[in-house]
């Protein structure tokens, strides 16, 4: 989609001389590109079509730049604004000067509300706090049931007491943190519908027993165009704090996060990006500036290969590899860092301009974990040794890892070549290094993300070997004229 | 009895009801009596159209078949309009049917999947309380066994609609279970087997391979089996509903659909892009979270009540 809008942009401007003025003819088709692409990620219609006007107000009477496609030039302008109706980033908790702090989580059925108070309850343990999750949804079967399974995975209490009603629970929840000198109170309550009347009135009367020192809305990314219906529906019967938009994990565009903060007026506070207890992050609204344009996450690539990567094994393994003592063992450690990172289809998904080139490839992913089998089947001394693994080790090693000798042949005739495929890899670190910390992408960039970021495929790629072709050619001779010798 | 169903009647018309108020509403003040068709009035009727979820692609399709009828001279003001809009989006729906597929012989195997939180666990409870009601022996298998209290939740539904359930642990393997629910439905005779499964995203590829391995697994006991694998989407979703339908297809051989959550005020409009992009039938809407709130699909009374002429 982003490259239509380039596209777009720019075959309009290549007609255009540096010095003309942006005017609302020469970006027309261009901002139409742009609203395409805004309702695609389902941006609410009318949210769309202000931002489109706003845009269009910025853009018209500028000079085009000297050195700077005019496109490129609408992009960043698209691209700032984006950012600016997100909105900063603000994802700190207020906590009550006197008394426990009380966080109450609402939204509509299996938006992600228990998962995201359990999710909570952890990074609040992780900073020192005593949490205490309240479970007070008692609509849906085994809601409760749910919380206390993941109270207990992140090692917080959970509070229910069966009899009274969700107001009254919640109450009493409260009482209980006082009691037991817990420090936040994170009330998970019943998922509900805006339209349904009794159980916004119970909400709302959670809300004025308990009066929270934080209201935050749950919202699925994969939400459409409802987003804005019922957000608003929920912030005129709360007073909302925030919002925390969920299983950002998936590849919906969320255009929601857009719309939600146009609508409401409040921060969203955190990003769900798994079912998993960690997958809770701040929100950095130019990350998803650029996915909403379609333009690919490229930090959230940078930081699972961060979260994937031990520094200290990283740097250990690169002595190793320097010193050209890499060995199977270390091997099978990087294996294990690529498959901890997802698949890499997935991950490669994440990279702007990549990602859709990147579909039809077939990357064999099975191998790894094959690769990893062997290995592991190998005894420690031939791991260090490869070269001693012969034909009756590697049949034994194939017996272990229930392959084939030729697979185990097949690895270790690979290994040499990834080693240094492997030794790519730390490239992936130095991009994280040095990506988060740049400023602003220039213009350029933007329009072009693809050009600024090393080839993915270098990763992955066996390196050319010059030599091979020379050896093959050697042996063939050798071989032809061993054959003639035989004829004789 | 048919208190029962009036009851249930008047639940769906209350849901569509709050969905007819919106774009019916906002279609009605557009057609005032007489109403010529002007640039104004298409705009207004795009953006009906986009606030339905029916996506961009599609509404700029209506949209020109409209400017086409226009210039035919086939469509001249606002009324004939409305009924254009209808045929077009009616005949997207055409003949769906809602019927569950049977088996020639043995257990019908019926496996529901989809994304994290559309509705799957409710579904299956919906359908099984359908199918006892017509006098169907169901058996329910607890495939999720990823989710924290997936298997409390589906026995509780089970309880409730009455019907035997087969479960494991928490992190057993889904597939093991599922074979054991086909296993046992066999065993038992029983007309349908229900195979709840864990939600997942659909670009998690490992995940999708586990799903595919289910399918594998319930087949070495019935090669035919499922006879019908139906896509729980959320009916809140937006334009991701259509490469979730895409993923699943590809990956399971997705048979028709189910949309939830229409007693909101979304429209689940997405469900018509997905219907005529990927040729999938809605079999059933979910309009409630109890487990009468399961409606066959009806494109007549859907589209109807999108325009909200259903009085
Ligand atoms: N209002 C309404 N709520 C629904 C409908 N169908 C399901 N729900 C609710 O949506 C929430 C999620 O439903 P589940 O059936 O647990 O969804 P699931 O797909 O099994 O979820 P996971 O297993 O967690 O992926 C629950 O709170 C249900 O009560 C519907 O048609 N209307
Ligand atoms: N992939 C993914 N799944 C999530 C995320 N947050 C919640 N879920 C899943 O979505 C489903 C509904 O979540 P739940 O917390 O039960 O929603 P609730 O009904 O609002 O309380 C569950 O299957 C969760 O595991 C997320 O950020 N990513
Ligand atoms: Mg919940
Ligand atoms: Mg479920």
């Amino acid at each position: 989609m982003f490259e239509h809008i380039a596209e777009r942009f720019g075959s309009i401007f290549d007609r255009l001389r540096h010095g003309t003025k942006l005017s609302e003819d020469n970006i027309r088709d261009g901002l139409q590109e742009v609203r395409k692409a805004l309702l695609e990620a389902d941006v609410n219609v009318q949210v769309v079509r202000d931002f489109i006007a706003k845009v269009e107000a910025k853009a018209v009477g500028q000079q085009i730049l000297q050195g700077v496609a005019p496109g490129q030039q609408v992009v960043q302008i698209v691209h700032d604004e984006l950012i600016t109706l997100m909105g900063e980033a603000d994802a700190t908790i207020p906590y009550a000067k006197h008394g426990p702090t009380v966080i109450l989580m609402a939204g509509l059925q299996g938006s992600g509300k228990t998962t995201t108070c359990a999710k909570v309850a952890r990074l609040l343990i992780e900073q020192g706090k005593r949490p205490l999750l309240v479970a007070a949804d008692l609509q849906r079967p085994a809601a409760i049931e749910q919380l206390k399974v993941l109270g207990a995975q992140v090692g917080a209490p959970v509070f229910h007491e069966p009899g009274c009603k969700a107001p009254e629970l919640c109450a009493r929840g409260l009482a209980r943190a006082e009691l037991d000198n817990r420090d936040v109170v994170i009330l998970d309550t019943a998922g509900r519908l805006h339209v349904d009347d009794a159980l916004m009135t119970e909400v709302a009367e959670i809300h004025s027993r308990t009066k929270p020192h934080q209201t935050w809305l749950v919202l699925d990314a994969m939400t459409g165009q409802d987003a804005v219906v019922s957000a608003k529906a929920f912030n005129d019967r709360l007073p909302l704090d925030g919002v925390v938009v969920t299983k950002l994990d998936g590849d919906a565009r969320g255009g929601a996060i857009v719309s939600m903060r146009a609508v409401t007026g409040k921060p969203i506070k955190f990003v769900g990006v798994g079912e998993k207890m960690d997958g809770l992050q701040p929100f950095f609204p130019d990350r998803y500036a650029r996915r909403i344009l379609g333009m690919g996450d490229i930090l959230s690539f940078v930081e699972k290969a961060q979260g994937a990567v031990d520094e200290k094994q990283a740097k250990h393994i690169e002595e190793r590899i320097l010193k050209n003592k890499f060995d199977l063992a270390d091997f099978q450690a990087q294996l294990q860092t690529i498959t901890k990172m997802g698949s890499l289809k997935d991950l490669l998904g994440l990279i702007p301009g990549i990602g859709a080139k990147f579909s039809a490839v077939n990357i064999d992913e099975t191998i790894f974990k094959k690769y990893q089998v062997i290995i592991g089947s190998m005894t420690k001394h031939e791991r260090s040794r490869p070269d001693l693994i012969e034909m009756s080790r590697r049949r034994r090693i194939a017996m272990g890892s229930g392959t084939t000798t030729n697979d185990v042949s097949a690895l270790l005739k690979h290994f040499d070549a990834m080693k240094k495929v492997m030794g790519k890899f730390g490239d992936i670190q130095e991009m994280a290094k040095k990506l988060p910390d740049q400023p602003e992408l220039t213009p350029e960039q933007l329009a072009n993300p693809g050009a600024f970021m090393p080839d993915p495929n270098a990763l992955f790629r066996k390196p050319v070997d010059k030599d091979a072709l020379k050896r093959y050619r050697q042996e063939r001779k050798k071989k032809a004229k061993l054959k003639k010798a035989n004829k004789r | 009895m048919f208190k029962a169903i009036g009851r249930l009647f008047t639940r769906v018309k209350e849901g569509l009801a709050k969905t007819r108020a919106r774009i019916g509403g906002a279609l009605r003040t557009l057609i005032g009596a007489g109403r010529a068709i002007d640039r104004q009035f298409l705009q207004q009727l795009e953006d009906t159209l986009l606030a339905a979820d029916i996506g961009v692609a599609k509404t700029d399709e209506i949209l020109a078949e409209l400017k086409r009828s226009y210039r035919d001279g086939e469509v001249a003001k606002g009324e004939d309009l409305l009924a254009f809009l209808k045929k077009t989006l009616r005949d997207e729906l055409a003949a769906e049917g809602s019927d569950l597929q049977r088996a020639a012989s043995g257990p019908t195997v019926v496996l529901v999947v989809g994304v994290n939180g559309a509705g799957k666990t409710t579904t299956i409870a919906k359908l099984a309380k359908r199918l006892t009601g017509e006098g169907r022996t169901v058996l329910i298998g607890a495939g999720d066994t990823y989710r924290a209290a997936a298997i409390e939740q589906l026995a509780i539904w089970a309880e409730r609609a009455g019907v035997e359930l087969v479960k494991s642990h928490q992190g057993a393997d889904a597939a093991a279970v599922a074979y054991d629910a086909v296993a046992a439905a066999e065993a038992r005779g029983c007309d349908y087997v229900l195979i709840d499964t864990a939600g997942r995203l659909h670009n998690k590829e490992h995940l999708m391979r586990e799903l595919e391995k289910l399918r594998r697994v319930i087949q070495k006991r019935i090669p035919s089996a499922p006879h019908e694998t139906l896509l729980v989407l959320d009916g809140t979703a937006g334009q991701n509903a259509v490469q979730q339908a895409k993923v699943f297809k590809e990956a399971m051989g997705v048979t028709g659909l189910v949309v939830t959550k229409l007693d909101g005020t979304a429209k689940g409009g997405a469900a018509i892009t997905v219907r005529r992009e990927l040729g999938l039938p809605v079999k059933f809407i979910g309009v409630g979270e109890g487990m009468d709130d399961l409606q066959p699909f009806d494109p007549d009374a859907f589209i109807a009540a999108i325009f909200g002429d259903q009085e």
